[in-house]
């Protein structure tokens, strides 16, 4: 059931410059929200932000009830995110979305993030655990610098990173990964990618090419979230659908791409 | 507690507050998230005759205090509508009603009287105005044979209450208001969005994908109210005020500018109850007022 409530600031980390982790906490557990799914969040104190943000579910703490958003400062809205305090309240609306496709027991998943993108994989890499599946991570980046929290990452399976000025991991775009090598691929019963749009384009054609399932989460702007004002929509093969209700997260066979 | 309940041309609402339509959906989407049969009336998306795309991507780009869209109406189309939708929603206990759109007045009224069949849908509001269909309800809504004419067609399809949305982006809007008056109309809402652009300078590119759309949004708001004052001034049946309505006070000017009733559009992006929310507190103002009744305070303006 979705919800729109006010959630309490626990803790504003900053992992990397340029980047704020938001944890927040409820009194109602936080159950029910899946791997791929995302918010929508009023910000406050910065009017140029008039819409809600859009941000992803990075990793929900059912120990300590917390829910965890990873955010790149990309304008004002997400700057202003940035300047929340411990103990201030955040208007949030969620959860929103289909999300990744749940794991089954035994199935090996390659989630393959590039940017920002890599928020949602380390939520949905957990869930894979817990259903008893097998989370690789391939992580890309401009440089070591934009690869944050990875100690996360390898707590919940093995990472691979690539980066573009070769600062860490293989040198290049994440489809040079020594992990797509032909022989490392195959292993694989499906792939999940959020990230950049030409990476998800590549992974998806790496994909296409050798008949693994693959599917992709994107971005589209959006304004309601709830699949209400048909702003977000994405060409698919069933014609125009909304990312924020459909979506985000989409088998790359029903796109047009 | 004020008596806030009203009656829109045979209409009757528990609270002045609607939701606008494009903008809930078909309401079902905010279940969750707001008891639907507090909200005086909800309008849903726009139907047309036959199915429509809309627009390609992307279709919303953010403002100063407002939203540009170009949707471009997006439906399945009123067959589908009746078939599958209204099943849906015919049992939430408030009023259910449908935005109708067209790109000629035999389109517009055979989709009318196919709304008319269904017995819980107490009545359309009819978009001769949304500026994003390019051979659409723009050619009607500006000018006042045309808006006429499409009026007149309806009226003769469609026996239940008849509500016209009126555009903005007109000369005189209280000259199409007295021609859709005259034509047999019910009642009048206003505003519908107005004709906006942006540009991202960096990409040398216009945000959205036909370039122009509509702006809505507190940006609107005095433009609205405007129009509502106006249109209160040239037409004596009831007007449903919106544009940028965020919370009751908002709501209140619409009042006083001689709206009978209101619209909560881009509102609801924000606050999902929101709706619930201006009507509660419009009857907080009131009562902190002394008003009894919202009749009081509508169209004080002289
Ligand atoms: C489903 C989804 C999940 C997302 N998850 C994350 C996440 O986990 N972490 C993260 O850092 N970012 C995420 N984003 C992107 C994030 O929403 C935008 O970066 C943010 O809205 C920018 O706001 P701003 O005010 O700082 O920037 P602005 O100055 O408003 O815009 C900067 C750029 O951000 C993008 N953007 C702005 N508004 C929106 C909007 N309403 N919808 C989508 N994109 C927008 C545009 O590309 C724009 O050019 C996600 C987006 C979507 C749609
Ligand atoms: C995304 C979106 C879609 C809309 N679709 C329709 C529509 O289908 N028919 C219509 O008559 N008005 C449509 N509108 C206009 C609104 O109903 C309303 O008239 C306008 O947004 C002004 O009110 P607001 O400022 O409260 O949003 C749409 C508006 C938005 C933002
Ligand atoms: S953002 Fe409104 S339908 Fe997706």
């Amino acid at each position: 059931m979705k919800q729109c409530k006010d959630l309490k600031v626990v803790a504003v980390e900053y992992p990397s410059d340029g980047y704020v982790l938001l944890k927040l906490t409820d009194d109602m557990p936080f159950t029910d929200i899946r791997g791929g799914q995302f918010v929508e969040i009023k910000v406050e104190g910065s009017p140029k932000t008039f819409l809600r943000r859009p941000i992803s579910v990075n990793y929900v703490d059912l120990e300590k009830n917390e829910l965890h958003l990873l955010i790149q400062l990309v304008g004002d809205g997400t700057r202003a995110l940035s300047e929340l305090k411990v103990g201030d309240s955040l208007n949030v609306l969620f959860p929103l979305g289909n999300g990744f496709t749940q794991g089954t027991a035994g199935e090996k998943v390659l989630l393959v993030g590039g940017g920002v993108g890599i928020a949602p994989l380390l939520e949905y890499g957990r869930q894979l655990v817990e259903a008893k599946a097998v989370p690789v991570f391939l992580l890309g980046g401009r440089s070591s610098k934009n690869l944050i929290m990875l100690d996360q990452y390898k707590s919940i399976g093995e990472v691979y990173v690539t980066t573009e000025d070769g600062s860490m991991g293989n040198k290049g775009f994440v489809t040079d990964s020594d992990v797509l090598k032909e022989s490392s691929a195959v292993k694989f019963d499906r792939i999940s990618v959020c990230g950049p749009k030409p990476m998800m384009v590549a992974v998806a054609k790496f994909a296409k090419q050798r008949g693994i399932k693959c599917e992709v989460s994107l971005e589209n702007m959006m304004a309601c979230g709830l699949g209400a004002c048909l702003c977000c929509v994405e060409k698919t093969v069933r014609g125009n659908v909304c990312v924020c209700k459909e979506g985000p997260v989409f088998d790359v066979n029903d796109l047009n791409w | 507690m004020s008596d806030i309940s009203v009656n829109i041309a045979g209409l009757k609402m528990k609270n002045p507050v609607m939701t606008a339509s494009g903008t809930f959906g078909y309401g079902l989407e905010f279940a969750d998230l707001v008891n639907l049969e507090d909200i005086g009336g909800i309008i849903v998306k726009g139907t047309t005759l036959n199915p429509r795309e809309g627009n390609d991507y992307p279709r919303m780009a953010e403002t100063p205090y407002g939203m540009l869209n170009c949707v471009g109406l997006q439906n399945k189309g009123v067959d589908y509508f009746c078939k599958n939708i209204y099943p849906q929603i015919k049992d939430i206990k408030t009023n259910m009603i449908v935005n109708v759109s067209g790109s000629c007045p035999e389109d517009y009224a055979e989709c009318a009287a196919k709304i008319n069949d269904l017995e819980n849908i107490p009545a359309i509001e009819l978009n001769i105005s949304c500026p994003n269909v390019r051979q659409g309800g723009m050619a009607f809504g500006v000018t006042t044979d045309g808006a006429s004419q499409v009026v007149r067609a309806v009226r003769e399809a469609y026996k239940k209450t008849l509500i016209v949305k009126l555009s903005p982006n007109v000369t005189s809007i209280s000259d199409i208001a007295r021609s859709v008056e005259d034509a047999g109309a019910d009642a009048v809402s206003l505003i519908n969005t107005l004709m906006g652009m942006s540009i991202d300078i960096e990409r040398r590119k216009p945000r959205l994908s036909i370039k122009t759309g509509g702006l809505s949004g507190p940006a609107i708001r005095p433009v609205a109210v405007r129009c509502v004052y106006q249109v209160s001034k040239a037409v004596n049946i009831p007007i449903i005020g919106l544009g940028g309505i965020m919370t009751a006070e908002d709501a209140i000017e619409f009042f006083m500018a001689g709206a009978n009733a209101i619209e909560i559009g881009t509102g609801n992006f924000i606050d999902p109850a929101i709706s619930v929310k201006v009507a509660e507190g419009i009857n907080s103002w009131l009562d902190a007022h002394g008003c009894k009744s919202l009749n009081e305070i509508v169209g004080v303006i002289d």
